[in-house]
């Protein structure tokens, strides 16, 4: 064995070496043990809202659309409560990438942090530290694991949203026909959970003429969707219906549907926003969709998270607080609060947002 | 003559980043509030572990002219296989154990391209830095895994006594010390900075050139999978995209750190000060709430500077030298 050869193998060894006798050190300390969601001390629903209360919304990613006009929701709510608003966040939506954001935050001894979580688990440690150092910590959009945070605020639930599918394409195709989804992938939890709740939905007595023919899958690539909406109406041509509760997916159908000799007589409804699905509510290709708006789920997290740093709420289920102009919420099951089923756009309402 | 030139030159980067980074380090500690805790540091500690990691074997390839660029995809891949081998109900020590064996495995690979065909490690660690990112989404797909164990996901950001040191970062020191004596202390380390100067001439003076560099990479994927482990267990999260991008960190720090991209130039201590001096800036803007993409644009500038700074002062010092000679 030549000199350097044996060198190299001996940092090796090393390497490996101090890995384990690191393994065996590091066990000793356990110093953010995760707090529980109960809650630690006594809500006072009649407490009034604490002014100037240093508010930061971290997006999945900062100069995301729907990130920037979610916390704009919030930068309105912080304004009537006369807190103070900032932004922060990373600039890709990486699983880690928040954490240090969190850190510094809970340096700036920050009284309210609103996040969605790139990763459920990634940044439970530092949203705990935060929450020791003082921080309320409100979680929207997407969730982390309720340990880690005081009130989650939901969008929307799965079930009101296959509710809210099935009876726009009912509306829409007269009640009766054959009807496809396109989804985004084959794996994605959201859409497979929505779909299945859909299922169920067309079981009930008034969607008995409905038939659920097939489910397509868009990957959520524009390209492949507008393949996919193609392939449908080939396969199926006697079809009423397609339902798309992705906004990739929806948008892509409708700009099939659109120039094709489907429009008009195919239906399409599904989850979209107003900025890309205003053209085929316009030329007559939709007649209506739907999704939660982002503003107002800002707006409401903004609000959970002053209740919270105003002792009126603690995070635990049945306690209500006010939301402004959105009025009055109630904590459910594992401290979260739903937005509301999801707003419906078509013809008439449709010119009033813009996101 | 020229080669002291070059050490002298050297040796003073290294004092110009210490003292940068000292200057850092006191003008954030007295502006930006919140930067001068205990905490912080922890902080601050804690998110370049990683990085001080994987640049140490790095710092020896760049070293011999070479370098490493799949080692971000390396960790994510070792990320997902440990994240597959505890769902597959292995014990975590053996986990580990596997996990950085697969990292010089991905290594070797490396260093099979590298030496044996003889082909650029530019475009072989470009090609491994897509295919090892592909391999962690076909191992564990979009999911995450992160039941792993209380205990050990704490330890992974567990302090020296309840302190500001973190544990993983006095591991990385004593690797670091490791790393330090092998370049600067053997004739080992010292035929690698041959090789960078002049491969051809380090073979003919008997220095078993594609041997070393094997190594090298070996341990460099040795290394991304230890890093690998840490990330897991400090964010408590496996998963495919884990450190994506940070390949660019950890080459960011090594060329700051005076290390020549055209080989045969650097010191440990300038790479570890180079990190260090990243990580401060980027902790102290970001208290200072400096947004994301600005904080993308001041790294970028440090980078650039580290590159043109040291060869216009070795250009101008060259100049003087020469009129001074004809004066």
């Amino acid at each position: 064995m030549s000199q350097h050869q044996r060198t190299v193998r001996v940092g090796l060894i090393a390497v490996l070496a101090l890995l384990v006798t690191a393994c065996g050190g590091t066990t000793r300390g356990s110093d953010d043990s995760p707090t529980a969601n109960q809650a630690t001390g006594q809500a006072n629903p009649d407490a009034a809202l604490v002014e100037g209360l240093d508010v930061a919304f971290l997006p999945k990613q900062v100069n995301n659309p729907y990130f920037t006009v979610a916390d704009g929701g919030g930068k309105t709510a912080t304004e009537e409560f006369k807190g103070k608003y900032k932004e922060v966040g990373p600039s890709e939506a990486s699983a880690s990438s928040q954490v240090s954001y969190i850190n510094t935050l809970s340096q700036q001894q920050t009284d309210v942090i609103v996040t969605s979580a790139n990763d459920p688990n990634a940044i439970c440690g530092a949203l705990n530290s935060a929450r020791q150092a003082g921080a309320k910590v409100v979680t929207f959009d997407s969730d982390t694991k309720p340990e880690c945070r005081d009130v989650f605020v939901n969008q929307v639930t799965a079930e009101g949203i296959a509710e809210n599918q099935v009876k726009l394409i009912s509306e829409q195709i007269g009640g009766e026909g054959k009807i496809a989804v396109l989804s985004a992938t084959p794996n994605a939890t959201n859409q497979n959970a929505w779909i299945e709740l859909m299922r169920g939905e067309l079981k009930k007595p008034e969607y008995a003429k409905i038939e659920l023919v097939t489910v397509a899958y868009g990957n959520d690539e524009d390209q492949k969707s507008f393949q996919e909406t193609q392939g449908l109406l080939r396969s199926y041509p006697d079809l009423k219906g397609i339902v798309s509760p992705t906004t990739v997916g929806v948008a892509a159908a409708a700009r099939y549907l659109s120039g094709s000799e489907y429009k008009g007589k195919v239906a399409l409804t599904g989850l979209g926003t107003p900025n890309q699905m205003r053209e085929f509510v316009k030329d007559g290709t939709v007649k209506s969709f739907a999704l939660w708006s982002p503003a107002d789920l800002g707006y409401l997290a903004a609000y959970a998270g002053a209740a919270l740093a105003s002792g009126q709420i603690t995070g635990a289920s049945g306690e209500k607080f006010k939301a402004g102009k959105l009025g009055e919420y109630t904590i459910g099951a594992d401290g979260i609060v739903v937005l509301g089923p999801p707003t419906v756009f078509d013809q008439g309402n449709i010119d009033k947002f813009d996101f | 003559m020229a080669r002291d030139v070059v050490r002298s030159t050297l040796a003073r980067w290294d004092t110009v980043l210490l003292v940068v980074l000292a200057a850092v380090v006191v003008v954030a500690g007295v502006l930006v509030e919140g930067f001068a805790s205990g905490r912080n540091f922890q902080f601050l500690l804690l998110d370049v572990v990683a990085i001080a990691l994987i640049a140490l074997p790095l710092t020896l390839i760049v070293i011999t002219g070479e370098i490493d660029l799949s080692v971000a995809s390396t960790l994510g891949l070792c990320s997902a296989v440990m994240g597959q081998l505890w769902v597959a109900g292995l014990s975590l020590e053996l986990v580990v154990v596997l996990v950085v064996g697969l990292g010089a495995v991905l290594g070797a690979v490396n260093a099979v391209f590298v030496t044996r065909f003889a082909l650029p490690s530019l475009a072989v660690t470009i090609g491994t830095l897509a295919a090892y990112r592909g391999l962690a989404f076909v191992v564990l797909g979009d999911q995450a895994v992160a039941d792993f164990p209380f205990s050990w996901t704490t330890a992974a950001s567990s302090t020296v006594g309840g302190g500001s040191v973190p544990w993983a970062a006095v591991v990385t020191l004593v690797l670091a010390v490791v790393f330090g004596v092998v370049l600067h202390a053997t004739p080992f380390g010292r035929s690698l900075y041959a090789m960078g100067n002049n491969a051809e001439a380090a073979t003919f003076s008997g220095i078993r050139v594609a041997r070393a560099k094997f190594w090298l990479f070996v341990v460099s994927g040795a290394v991304s999978g230890l890093a690998g482990v840490y990330w897991t267990l400090r964010f408590a999260s496996a998963r495919a995209d884990n450190a994506a991008g940070l390949e660019l960190a950890v080459v960011a720090a090594v060329l700051l750190g005076g290390v020549s991209i055209f080989g045969g130039r650097g010191t440990l201590l300038g790479v570890l000060a180079g990190v260090l001096l990243l990580g401060a800036v980027r902790n102290a803007l970001q208290l200072a709430d400096v947004a994301a993409d600005t904080l993308n644009v001041v790294t970028g500038g440090l980078l650039i500077a580290s590159v043109v700074v040291p060869n216009v002062v070795g250009m101008a010092r060259t100049r003087w030298r020469r009129r001074q000679r004809t004066a």
